[in-house]
Formats: C-alpha cells, sequence, structure tokens
C-alpha cells in the first residue's frame, strides 16, 4: 500500500486556531504520510507547524459556502480547528486525515521512518528489565532465578522472553502452570521488597472452570513463594474482581484459587473498574471538561457522575492495601484478575511505587514502566488505539495507563519532594501512549515487538526523553530521596482532580508555569551560591 | 469559673475522626477558664479556646464511656470518650456554660494579658491608620472630601466616624439621603482609583417601596457620578438576587429606579442572603463530616451544599466591579439590603483585584479594618461571639478569605501573604482573643472600650510574619495591576486545609511551600555570608598591599582554622547545617490513613465473609 493512494489533494490555504489562548496561525496546509503540515505564509515567520496524524483521534468538517472547517481532536485532549479555503480541498483533506489517521499497520506508522537528529537506532533499548531487574533481586536474595522458559514466546506469548521466578520451580513445572493460567501468564516476581523480605507477584487467573480443576504445579509454585520469603510467611491474592465476578469467571472456563489448595494463601478481593466502563469514564469527565460554560452545579455532578476520581481512589488504595501487606504484615502478594494484563498491572506498579524509592527515580521510574506495562505486556495498540474523543464504538480501548499516570500524579501532590520526575513526564507518557514517534509503546506484547523489529527499526522513547532539550520540564526541582514509603491518603477530599492533563487545553496555563519558573530559580540560586562560596573566597 | 464543675478528668480517649478503626489516644482531660486542654501519652497537648466552641454534644452511653463530640468553629471536630458518666456530663455542662457567653466583658479578650503595657497597646492599636489610607488612595482631592456628617454617629450608627463624599454632596442631602436608606447607610466611597478616577462607593438599600422617590438621594448619586470626570454613567450594583429585590419593595425597601436616577446603569448579580449560606455551610460540613466517604458522595455533596456556586457568585460580582473600573472607567456603587454582608464582600474583593497593595500582608490588615470592621460588618452576630440569635450567624467573613484564597491559588505569585495567614485570620475572628473583631460596629467598639481594655491582633501577625510569607511573591509589580481571575467552574476547589484544617491525615505529608520558604531564606544568608566574605577578602587585600602575608589574612577570616582549604569545609559544614534538616523527609504512617484499617483484617484467623463498616469494601477470605 501507498501513502499516496490515501493523500486525496496536494494543499490548501488554511487558517489554524489552536486554542483559546493561542495566536491563530496562516499558511498552506499539506497532507503527507504521517503528518499535517501547516506552513505558514510569508507575512509570518513562525516555525513550520506538525501534527502527527496518528495523535487525531476524531474528525469534523463542516463547509459554508466556498470554504470549509474541520475540528480535529486529538488523543491528547487537544482541541484545533482548521479554516480551509476551498470546499473541496476541505473535504479532501477531511478525508485524507481520516484514512491516514486511522491505518491499523504496525510498520508503516511513523516509529519506523522517525530517524531524528543526535539519536542513533538501538539506543536505550538496551534496557531490558527483567535481566537488569534480576540482578538486584539477585543481591537481595538467592530464592528467586531467571528462566528463560519463554524464550520463544511459546509458552506466554504476553510476557517478555525470560521472567524471575523462585529458584525451586524448574521450567517444566513453569510450562504446567502456564497452561493452568489463562493466556500463559503463571505467577511471575515483579518485586522484591528487602526490607521485610517479601515479593509482589503477578499472574492472571487460574483456569479452575466449573469443575474446579487444579493444577499442582501451579500450588507447588505459590507454595515455594512462601518458602522462599521467610519462615511462616502468609500470603495474600489481590484479586482485582468481586467475588461474585471471580465465581462466574468459572462457567468461561476461569476462576480463582481454591482455600484449600493454596495453604497459607488467603484471597481478598478489590474489584476494578476495567474495560470499558473505564473507558466510558474517561470520556464522560472529558466531555465535562470541555464545556467552560456550564455553571459550578452542573461540572460538580458531572464531576461525580464520570466517576474517574472514584476509579483513582479504588486503584489507590488497592494498591496501598497490597504494599501494606507486604510491608506491615510481611506476607507475600500476587495479584490478579482475569487476564492480568490491565488493573493487576495498575495495582503492582503503584504499590511498587508507594513501596520502593528507587522507582521514584526518574530512571527507576521508566524502568518501571518498561518492566511492569510495556513487558509485561499490557496491549498498548489495542487499548490506546482511541482516545476520549473518538466516536468509533470502543472495542478494546480503555485508559488504564492513563489511570495508572493520574494515580501517580496524586502521589506527587501528596508528596511533592518525593518523586524525582515532574507533571511534565507523566504528560508526556500519556501522549506518547497514545501516539508518538517512538517505536516504546507500538504492539501488545513483547512477541509482536519482536516480529515487527521493534527494537532494531524504531528508537526509543526514553532515549529520546532523555535527549530533550527541556529536561526541566521532566523533573522535579524539589526531589530528595525518600527512603520510606510513601502511603497516600484515599479520602475523596485528599484527591483532587488532574487539572494539568485534563484541562491542559483549555485553562490558562501561565500562572503556574511562571510560579514553577520561580521555584527552579529559587533551587538554582541556592545551588549557586552553595556553589560559588569556595570561588569566591579564592 | 463557677462554671467549671470538674477541673480534670484522667483516661479521657481521643478519637481520630477519619479512622474506622476506632483508633484513640489515651490521655487526659483539663478544663480551664479559657481553654480545653487534652494532654495524651506521648505528652502532645491540643487545647481548645472555649470561644472556639460552636456546639457540644453528649452522645448515648456506650461500654467504653460517655462519648462527647465538639464541633468549633474553626472547623476542628473532636471526639472525646469519658469513662464516667457524671464526668462526661459535668465537662458537657461547663463548656455549655464557658462556650456561650452573654456579656463581652466576659470574653477572652478582656482578660487576656500579653504582658504589653498600655503604651504598646496603644501603638498596636495605631497600626493601621485609615485616614492615613485614604490619604493613600488620593482623597481628599478635588472631588471627594472628608464629610464631618456622622462625626457623632448621628446620621448612621453603624458607620464609622469619619465619611469621604462627592465635594459637591451637601449636608442637607447626605442627610436627606441618609432617611432614604435602610439604617441610614447612605452612599459614601470606599475605594478611589486614582488612576482611573473612578471610586467604589457602598450603602444600604433605598427605601423606595414600590413608589417612592427621594431628591436628595437623586442627588447624591448624581454627584457620585459627576465625581468621576471621565465617565457620566455609574453602575448600581445591587448584589441580591432580584428576587429577593423585589419581594423587598412590599415591606417598603427594594432598589432603585433607573428612571428616577440619571445617568445610572442599575445591575442584580445574586448573592444569596445570610440564611442560604449558613445553611449552605452547614450542609457541606456534614457531607465532609462523613466516615468513610466515597468519592461520589463527597461530589454530590458538594454540588448540593451549593458552597461552590455561591463561593463563585461573590468573585463574579467583583470581578464585575473590577471590570467596570478598569474597562468603563465608571464609578460603582454596591449595595445588599443592609449594606455590611454582601457588599463588604464584593468591596473588599473587587479593592483587591484592583490595587496591589491590598495583596500585601499589611494591605490586607488595612482592607479588613476599613471595609469589614469600620463599615460595620457585624463580626459579634455572625461569629456568634455570645449567646444570641442563632439566625443572625452567617460564614459571610470566612466567604470572602475563601474568595480570597482561590485568588492566590489562581496567581500564587500576586499576594505577600500565604494561606496560614488567611487561616489564622479566620482562626481569630472566632478567637475573642483580640479587640478588633469584637462588636458589630465602630460605635459599640468604643462604647466597650475596646482601645483601653484588649489588644489589637494586626501587630502579633506583623510580628510572626515570617511564617505568613510567600516565597513565590514577586513584588515588582505596579500598584494597579489588576487582576483578572477566571471564573470558569472548573477554577473552584474544595478548600480542605480550611474546612479539615485539622486533619492531619488528609493533607500532603511533606509542604512545597515550607521548603521554598526555607531554601529562600537560606539563600538570602548565603548571599549575605558571600558579601561577607567578599568585603573581607577586599579588607585583606588592603593590608597584603601594606605588606602582610595571604596566609595569615585568611587565618583571620577563619581564624579556627589553619590552612585555607579545611578553612572552607568547615565553613561548608558550619554554615550549612540546616541543609539537612531543612529537608526534613516526612514519612508517613500507613496507620492513618483508612485502607490501614485492613490490618486487623489481615491478622484474623480465617473468617467467612468480613463485610467491613461503612462500606469502605468487602473481603472474602
Amino acid at each position: 500500500m501507498e501513502f499516496s493512494e490515501l493523500i486525496r489533494t496536494g494543499r490548501a490555504q488554511a487558517e489554524l486556531l489552536p486554542g483559546p489562548e493561542e495566536p491563530p496561525l496562516r499558511g498552506t496546509l499539506c497532507v503527507t504520510g504521517h503528518h499535517l503540515l501547516l506552513s505558514p505564509g510569508p507575512p509570518s515567520t513562525a516555525d513550520l507547524w506538525l501534527l502527527l496524524l496518528r495523535s487525531v483521534d476524531s474528525i469534523e468538517k463542516r463547509v459554508a459556502g466556498d470554504s470549509g472547517t474541520i475540528t480535529l481532536r486529538c488523543k491528547d485532549l487537544r482541541v484545533l480547528q482548521l479554516d480551509i479555503e476551498g470546499v473541496e480541498a476541505t473535504l479532501d483533506i477531511a478525508r485524507s486525515i481520516e484514512a491516514l489517521s486511522s491505518l491499523e499497520s504496525v510498520i508503516t506508522s511513523f516509529p519506523f521512518f522517525y530517524r531524528p537528529k543526535g539519536l542513533r537506532l538501538g539506543d536505550a533499548w538496551h534496557f531490558h528489565p527483567p535481566e537488569c531487574y534480576y540482578k538486584r533481586v539477585a543481591r537481595e536474595t538467592n530464592a528467586w532465578r531467571l528462566s528463560e522458559v519463554n524464550q520463544d514466546f511459546s509458552l506466554c506469548p504476553s510476557y517478555p522472553r525470560a521472567v524471575i521466578v523462585p529458584r525451586a520451580v524448574d521450567d517444566d513445572a513453569l510450562a504446567r502452570s502456564a497452561r493452568f493460567r489463562q493466556g500463559g501468564r503463571f505467577p511471575v516476581l515483579c518485586y522484591h521488597h528487602a526490607p521485610s523480605g517479601t515479593v509482589l507477584l503477578r499472574s492472571s487467573q487460574p483456569l479452575t472452570g466449573p469443575q474446579k480443576r487444579r493444577c499442582a504445579e501451579d500450588e507447588d509454585l505459590l507454595r515455594a513463594v512462601l518458602a522462599g520469603a521467610h519462615p511462616g510467611a502468609r500470603g495474600f491474592i489481590v484479586d482485582t474482581r468481586s467475588a461474585q465476578a471471580a465465581k462466574q469467571a468459572r462457567m468461561t472456563g476461569g476462576g480463582t484459587e481454591a482455600k484449600a489448595a493454596y495453604p497459607g494463601w488467603k484471597r481478598l478481593h478489590r474489584p476494578l473498574e476495567r474495560g470499558r466502563a473505564l473507558q466510558e469514564s474517561f470520556v464522560r469527565l472529558v466531555e465535562a471538561c470541555g464545556d467552560p460554560e456550564q455553571s459550578m452545579d452542573r461540572w460538580l455532578s458531572r464531576l461525580e457522575g464520570c466517576r474517574w476520581l472514584a476509579h483513582v481512589k479504588e486503584a489507590l488504595s488497592t494498591a496501598c492495601l497490597a504494599a501494606q501487606g507486604m510491608e506491615r504484615e510481611g506476607a507475600c502478594i500476587l495479584v490478579h484478575g482475569a487476564e492480568g494484563r490491565d488493573s493487576t498491572l495498575l495495582v503492582t506498579s503503584l504499590a511498587q511505587l508507594i513501596l520502593d524509592p528507587l522507582s521514584r527515580t526518574i530512571t527507576g521510574f521508566q524502568e518501571l514502566v518498561e518492566r511492569e506495562w510495556i513487558q509485561a505486556g499490557h496491549p498498548f495498540q489495542l487499548r490506546c488505539a482511541h482516545s476520549a474523543f473518538s466516536h468509533a464504538r470502543p472495542k478494546h480501548e480503555a485508559p488504564t495507563f492513563l489511570l495508572f499516570l493520574d494515580c501517580v500524579w496524586q502521589l506527587g501532590r501528596q508528596f511533592p519532594l518525593s518523586l524525582e520526575f515532574g507533571e511534565g513526564l507523566l504528560l508526556a507518557l500519556f501522549e506518547h501512549a497514545y501516539a508518538s514517534p517512538f517505536g516504546t509503546f507500538l504492539c501488545n506484547s513483547e512477541k509482536e515487538r519482536c516480529l515487527c523489529e521493534v527494537r532494531t527499526r524504531t528508537h526509543s522513547l526514553w532515549s529520546g526523553l532523555n535527549h530533550l532539550k527541556e529536561q526541566r520540564k521532566l523533573r522535579n526541582p524539589l526531589y530528595v530521596l525518600n527512603p520510606l514509603a510513601i502511603w497516600p491518603s484515599v479520602e475523596p477530599q485528599s484527591l483532587r482532580l488532574w487539572q494539568g492533563l485534563f484541562l491542559r487545553w483549555t485553562r490558562p496555563p501561565e500562572s503556574s508555569e511562571v510560579a514553577w519558573e520561580k521555584v527552579w530559580q529559587i533551587v538554582t540560586e541556592r545551588e549557586k551560591t552553595e556553589g560559588s562560596q569556595p570561588t569566591a573566597s579564592t | 469559673m463557677e462554671h467549671i464543675r470538674t477541673t480534670k478528668v484522667e483516661q479521657v480517649k481521643l478519637l481520630d475522626r477519619f479512622s474506622t478503626g476506632n483508633k484513640s489516644l489515651t490521655g487526659t482531660l483539663y478544663l480551664t477558664a479559657t481553654h480545653l486542654l487534652f494532654i495524651d501519652s506521648h505528652q502532645k497537648e491540643t487545647w481548645i479556646l472555649h470561644h472556639h466552641i460552636a456546639s457540644v454534644e453528649k452522645l448515648a452511653l456506650t461500654t467504653s464511656g460517655c462519648p462527647l463530640v465538639i464541633q468549633c468553629k474553626n472547623f476542628r471536630i473532636v471526639h472525646f470518650i469519658v469513662p464516667r458518666e457524671r464526668d462526661c456530663h459535668d465537662i458537657y455542662n461547663s463548656l455549655l456554660q464557658l462556650s456561650k457567653q452573654a456579656k463581652y466583658e466576659d470574653l477572652y479578650a478582656f482578660s487576656y494579658n500579653p504582658k504589653q503595657n498600655d503604651s504598646e497597646r496603644l501603638q498596636g492599636w495605631q497600626l493601621i491608620d485609615l485616614a492615613e489610607e485614604y490619604k493613600r488612595m488620593g482623597v481628599p482631592n478635588s472631588h471627594w472630601q472628608l464629610s464631618d456628617a456622622n462625626r457623632e454617629y448621628k446620621i448612621c450608627e453603624t458607620y464609622p466616624r469619619e465619611l469621604y463624599v462627592p465635594r459637591i454632596a451637601s449636608k442637607p442631602i447626605i442627610v436627606g439621603s441618609s432617611k432614604f436608606r435602610s439604617k441610614g447607610r447612605f452612599p459614601v466611597l470606599c475605594y478611589y482609583h486614582e488612576e482611573k478616577e473612578a471610586a467604589i462607593c457602598r450603602c444600604s438599600q433605598p427605601l423606595s417601596g414600590f413608589s417612592a422617590r427621594c431628591l436628595e438621594d437623586e442627588h447624591l448619586l448624581q454627584a457620585i457620578s459627576k465625581a468621576n470626570p471621565v465617565n457620566r454613567y455609574m453602575y448600581v450594583v445591587d448584589t441580591r438576587p432580584k428576587l429577593n429585590a423585589m419581594a423587598n419593595r412590599a415591606a417598603g425597601k427594594g432598589y432603585e429606579n433607573e428612571d428616577n436616577y440619571s445617568n445610572i446603569r442599575f445591575q442584580f448579580v445574586g448573592i444569596e442572603n445570610i440564611h442560604v449560606m449558613r445553611s449552605s455551610l452547614q450542609k457541606l460540613l456534614e457531607v465532609n463530616g462523613t466516615r468513610g466517604l466515597s468519592v461520589n458522595d463527597f461530589y454530590s455533596g458538594l454540588e448540593s451544599s451549593g458552597w461552590l456556586r455561591h463561593i463563585k457568585a461573590v468573585m463574579d460580582a467583583a470581578i464585575f466591579l473590577a471590570k467596570a473600573i478598569m474597562v468603563e472607567n465608571a464609578s460603582v456603587l454596591v449595595h445588599c439590603s443592609d449594606g455590611w454582608d454582601r457588599t463588604s464582600q464584593v468591596c473588599s474583593l473587587g479593592s483587591l483585584l484592583l490595587d496591589s497593595y491590598y495583596r500585601t500582608i499589611k494591605g490586607f490588615m488595612v482592607l479588613i479594618e476599613k471595609d469589614w470592621i469600620s463599615f460595620g460588618h457585624k463580626f459579634s452576630e455572625r461569629c456568634g461571639h455570645l449567646d444570641g440569635d442563632p439566625k443572625e450567624v452567617s460564614p459571610v467573613f470566612t466567604q470572602f478569605l475563601e474568595c480570597v484564597w482561590h485568588l492566590t491559588e489562581q496567581f500564587p505569585q500576586a499576594f505577600e501573604f500565604n494561606e496560614a495567614f488567611l487561616l489564622q485570620i479566620h482562626e481569630h475572628i472566632h478567637s475573642c482573643q483580640f479587640g478588633n473583631f469584637l462588636g458589630n460596629c465602630q460605635k459599640e467598639r468604643e462604647d466597650l472600650k475596646l482601645k483601653e481594655k484588649t489588644y489589637s491582633l494586626w501587630p502579633f501577625l506583623l510580628d510572626d510574619q515570617k511564617k505568613f510569607l510567600n516565597p513565590l511573591y514577586s513584588s515588582k509589580s505596579q500598584r494597579f495591576t489588576v487582576l483578572e481571575p477566571n471564573t470558569v467552574s472548573f477554577n473552584f476547589k474544595f478548600w480542605r486545609n480550611m474546612y479539615h484544617q485539622f486533619d492531619r491525615t488528609l493533607h500532603p505529608r511533606q509542604s512545597i511551600f515550607n521548603i521554598i520558604m526555607n531554601m529562600n531564606e537560606q539563600n538570602k544568608q548565603l548571599e549575605k555570608d558571600i558579601q561577607d566574605l567578599e568585603s573581607k577578602i577586599k579588607q585583606c587585600k588592603n593590608k597584603q598591599s601594606d605588606g602582610v602575608l595571604t596566609k595569615e589574612l585568611l587565618h583571620s577570616v577563619h581564624p579556627e582554622s589553619p590552612i585555607l582549604k579545611t578553612s572552607l569545609c568547615l565553613k561548608e559544614q558550619t554554615l550549612l547545617p540546616v541543609n539537612d534538616a531543612l529537608r526534613t523527609i516526612e514519612g508517613s504512617n500507613p496507620a492513618d490513613n483508612r485502607y490501614s484499617d485492613y490490618t486487623e483484617e489481615f491478622s484474623k484467623s480465617e473468617p467467612g465473609v468480613v463485610s467491613l463498616e461503612y462500606g469502605v469494601a468487602r473481603m472474602t477470605c
């Protein structure tokens, strides 16, 4: 397929209205295979304006007289308006954008063509978190080993090649346990909490089915986990479904661990919203945020009605529960829902952020996202195919990753000195998860990324971020290492709407940005005065 | 003291308001003449001023004792369990008596003694000088003058003695107008914008009924608009909802008829009355006090209380004022019914938007002193200082502070003061510890001889101003930089630090504010040190030219160190010990939070189905 078949027009004169606070831009509009370009006319000296077509979530066209208007709603929640001269040109451009923005093929996507200056292909793809993380675990305990049983992705297509498992369990047993778990996602280690010697594991649901089948190897595996922790260790299975939903899953071959089969393990059900309901919540919140004229009552009732903050609260408190089990109860925690690729990852990654100071650094957090989301098989391509504006019927879309970022933002607000990264990094991850010139968030699993040769043919977002000129935007100027666990308050009074994301394009950000600028200034001044002391006396 | 039956009760439990696990601290409760004091087993003291107590409630006896719930006007809520019912009953009765005084003379301010002599006290009272403030605004001038009409409080008891009116308004006009206005509160100057030569004036509603007119009043309004040389028309802003204003006409009151007044533009802005505001706050507090509150209940409660809607209404009205002056160059006359509640809110907030002076610590004190205290906002009745009519109590001033807080959130660099300053002022409008807010108008304050018998709050706040400084404040702004707040609904947030000030677990565990503050301090200190060092070096160099050895010189800079290098290290060490201390890491305790109540569930042995109280969650084991 050639892009040129989909591009129905050469160029047109247009005016772009980027948002309420920014001045309009006039110039020549042009559609290319991956971008919408606007080159400003001669009187203006502004730079070329560029929009990745992939980031267009929905498109709306209107024609009147001999001109037309296209409204582009982007996946990063920005709303752009283009006034175009000529009815034909408008319709052609709209059709081209529609066709190009919804291309499903991965290998023709922009990351495969993006070759920025200063970056080398293959850079920062050397993050191999399971192996890398295993080195850390191995320093802390020898109860675990790195298994390459999934080397060819045959055991579990959504796991990476290497996983960390109890030393006492051999690869054959892993294979049997994998057959007993949905999608082959047998329990693997995601975090070893050295202070209490306990571990955090994740998996998918066991395939007990209506007959309440059992699997000896799976039971052995979990027994080995407890034995490897400390004598008399107990375990908790945090099921992210309600007890009833877990029971119902038996009818379709799934289910949950029977109490008698797993001595020492206790099950806790904490239902978390997922899938379509979560997507709807996101859509409704964004809708509410798009209407600045609404009355106070209407706004509050929509904020309530969309339930987004309730989901934030549930996610955070479940993560706290898991973290508390490890830190306070000295218990091992296994988290799973059904597939174990969505809410499970939400809980395990947040629990690590609460407990592990290293994951709160910039590199530690990038590693956490890589290890607990990308390599752990969160289906980014399916979940982030559309953002909140799409009119298409949602199929597999769900803003689970966004919910994670929101929870991290809440943590950062409650512990403003304890995260090394700032809001900027979270916003960047949100944007790139939905549409990116980098390959990091492409595909649904490591297996697919291997098939598409993502690592060798695209650039990694992490190297992109690390080469970013404005590192300041990603950092928290006030960071100081906090060796303790950070326990957030989950009371509704303590949770806030993430205005920086949901109202990013509708509210004037100046004052808060100016304030942060001032904070930076104070911090650098401090570094300067401290640094300049010796020189002053020489 | 005669009200105190028991002064000390031991083994009292203080319950944590936001824990479902019934966690508590055990300690001793003391009752003093002015405070209730609880000292827990860690020797941590909780002081509660009797005047802060809004209500005391004795709940039904439980197995562990008799519960006593105290709600305070600063939104603190404490829940004690007293082991013996008789003790509880005694404390309950004492507190009922102590928290509701019948006479001003029994209030704390009359016994509070900060160990100052008479001249210090007098100086304190002179700190805020309103005549000085009018001078700063630029009056008197060729259009405005000081009127002596109310010098003896003859025209209006609830106004101050000194009032500024248009120069062309004669005394008969003033007297005539005052007879046509509710409580005699005729139109007077409240803020003068020197650059625009436009004024904010205030008054109460006219006694117009369905058809009454008053020529003097019409003249006075004309005089006000004539005092503005640029713009011939003026706005008359009635801050009430139209319906309320119309209802008032039946009682012989009402609003200005545009046909009778030349050159006025009349406008309603729809702020609700004190009763609506009181019950709105009541609802808000009920919602927030709920244990195990869900996110949805919180937001639906916030909505149905209407609180933020009211805050927005006040803000919108103030913006209207600022725009009239800045954009149209028009003077504005503001009134509500009596002109001491909504009018005070709108006038003071409008001035705050217009004039950056009011955004400084001192300026904010002046603003409160002028628009609230001197113009007769009935602090004692609105705050319920004395045992009086509960229908007169209303959080009008609290709303003003909340509006200011919203502005500080939108303009983090525009204010010299921080949130703590607002909270501290709120604390003291109820504390009755200082004389400023006692009484309902200036005349009453003079009759009470407050300046002789009590102290002024402001000098104490100024002494403490370090605590109240906003580290992000940028003072370079011009006097007339106008704030133009955006009042889309998204911008109004629940003020957690006000309504949950004492619920520690709900707040962020680390404060950006403190750390920036400390860094700022430290920067200043370091810069000073650098200067010192540089000047010493200069001195040394001078001496050097006199032939003294460098090495010895450096010794004189750091006499305690033998060589330069170590001296520098030492210097760094001694200079920056704060470094570590200042970035204290506050971890937090999971036990502070609700999810921690699972702890008990964790340790329980195999229960069947445990459904937790308050529907927090359900666990099946």
